[in-house]
């Protein structure tokens, strides 16, 4: 993994995947390791995300690097009027390694290609977001043991949540079984369906969730946005649908955990917070130590 | 058979030197010559559409003389009309008779379908994967985003 860009999370075979997830548990075990005190971190930030920033500057700075960059545009050179690949071409100059998100589809790819060191991608438009997924693949390992044969249920926006899709095709390499619970506008695309199928997996697709909760060992909550519907009395409709409260997990296996990519607006109630089904904020937490693993690995740092 | 063909051909008057572009679906003659620039060329230049044909039904017919398209342009052509036959014509005769392509990777000829891809927002070289040749679709190096053949304009 020594010096490759990870824009896709197909950039990254199986065996990879596993590599990084292996060493992110070993920074959760000692999350403090003063392996990059050598290296500068660019963090460039197109469009803000705090978010994905801080958990990036953590995880650079509990590995001793040094972090440089801009949290908006605004604050640089790109307000002047630069290019990207001017950009990209200068702070590859400054930095051993650049962590990046842009609002534009495919910004990602073309900043690896202009850059002379290794590019992360942190998020290309509504394409790709690599170690989101990296991260919901390590929670979904570290809660159940495994990533082999699950069932895993997706719920609210299957349509426009990149995080899904990525996640989605990356579970295809272990055997899962989807539920796909979604508003008859938000379903899964074809393209991803049709992923799942060449696997020769199963999907069952669901407009309610009520069923889908007892069957599951990992439940994918996302936010449904208003502002994708044509019709806002479709939203107004099913809006309450998608929504989870504790009294719906009652029947749910004990070892179901609840996952979200955050942030939530009103798609799972304060009072699913303390039932210790609720994943998402150790998920989050875990974006750390799987951000920690790439720069050590990508920086070749650790075999 | 060649015979029959070479009476229906002379139905567009014969070019000296020049290329003739075959078994155009009718439909897609005016787009081959839009995306070939043809409609700014400013020598002779032949038309024809809804000729018979016993492969098609219905083919179109462009012969351009004093030109001999390079292979971004061949590309072009088989990406519209990928039943066509580039006919390479030498002083009234056939020197070269060769059906087109569509080819596995597409540079620099197509635009991305997708507003926001980068390609479209900075001067960008597009690159495609061609991921079905029958109902073309091709899909962006860069943003991922699948461009059909509804969707596809050229640069």
């Amino acid at each position: 993994m020594k010096n490759k860009s990870l824009v896709s999370i197909n950039d990254f075979t199986r065996d990879e995947h596993i590599r990084i997830l292996d060493l992110a548990g070993n920074f959760e075990r000692r999350p403090k390791q003063r392996i990059l005190e050598d290296y500068v971190v660019a963090t460039l930030f197109f469009e803000p995300s705090t978010r994905t920033r801080l958990s990036f500057e953590s995880a650079a700075t509990r590995l001793g690097a040094r972090v440089i960059g801009f949290s908006e545009p605004g604050s640089s050179s790109v307000q002047k009027g630069e290019s990207l690949r001017d950009t990209i071409r200068t702070v590859s100059n400054y930095a051993d390694i650049i962590v990046m998100r842009h609002p534009r589809e495919g910004s990602a790819r073309f900043a690896s290609e202009v850059s002379r060191v290794p590019v992360i991608n942190a998020g290309d438009g509504a394409n790709q977001h690599p170690t989101q997924t990296l991260l919901d693949l390590y929670s979904i390992r570290k809660t159940q043991g495994t990533l082999d044969n699950l069932n895993v249920a997706f719920i609210g926006d299957l349509k426009y949540g990149r995080t899904v899709h990525s996640l989605t095709m990356a579970l295809c390499n272990y055997n899962t079984s989807f539920h796909l619970v979604s508003p008859a506008e938000l379903k899964l695309p074809s393209s991803v369906k049709m992923h799942i199928k060449e696997r020769q997996l199963v999907y069952h697709q669901y407009t309610e969730m009520s069923e889908v909760i007892p069957k599951v060992d990992i439940l994918y909550m996302t936010r449904i946005q208003k502002e994708r519907f044509q019709d806002p009395m479709e939203y107004e409709k099913v809006k309450n649908s998608y929504i989870l409260r504790n009294s719906m997990l009652d029947n749910a296996k004990s070892n179901l955990r609840i996952l979200h990519p955050l942030p939530r607006v009103n798609e799972i109630t304060y009072d699913v917070d303390d039932n210790p089904k609720a994943y998402y904020f150790t998920q989050a937490l875990n974006g750390v130590f799987v951000r920690q693993a790439l720069l050590a690995a990508i920086l070749g740092v650790v075999e | 058979m060649e015979n029959t063909d070479q009476r229906k051909e002379l139905k567009v008057s014969a070019i000296e030197n020049g290329t003739v572009i075959d078994h155009i679906p009718s439909q897609s003659v005016y787009q081959v010559l839009r995306i070939l620039n043809l409609t700014e060329y400013n020598d002779q230049l032949l038309i024809g559409t809804n000729l018979e044909s016993r492969k098609m039904g219905k083919k179109g017919i462009i012969k351009v003389s004093n030109k001999f398209f390079k292979s971004d342009e061949i590309n072009k052509i088989a990406l519209v009309a990928p039943s066509a036959t580039l006919i390479l014509i030498k002083d009234f005769g056939v020197s070269e008779k060769k059906k087109v392509e569509i080819p596995s990777r597409v540079e620099k000829i197509v635009k991305c379908f997708n507003p926001n891809c980068i390609t479209n927002v900075e001067d960008v070289v597009t690159r495609f994967e061609v991921v079905n040749k029958d109902d073309l679709k091709l899909r962006c190096h860069y943003c991922e985003k699948i461009t059909a053949k509804d969707t596809m304009t050229f640069k």
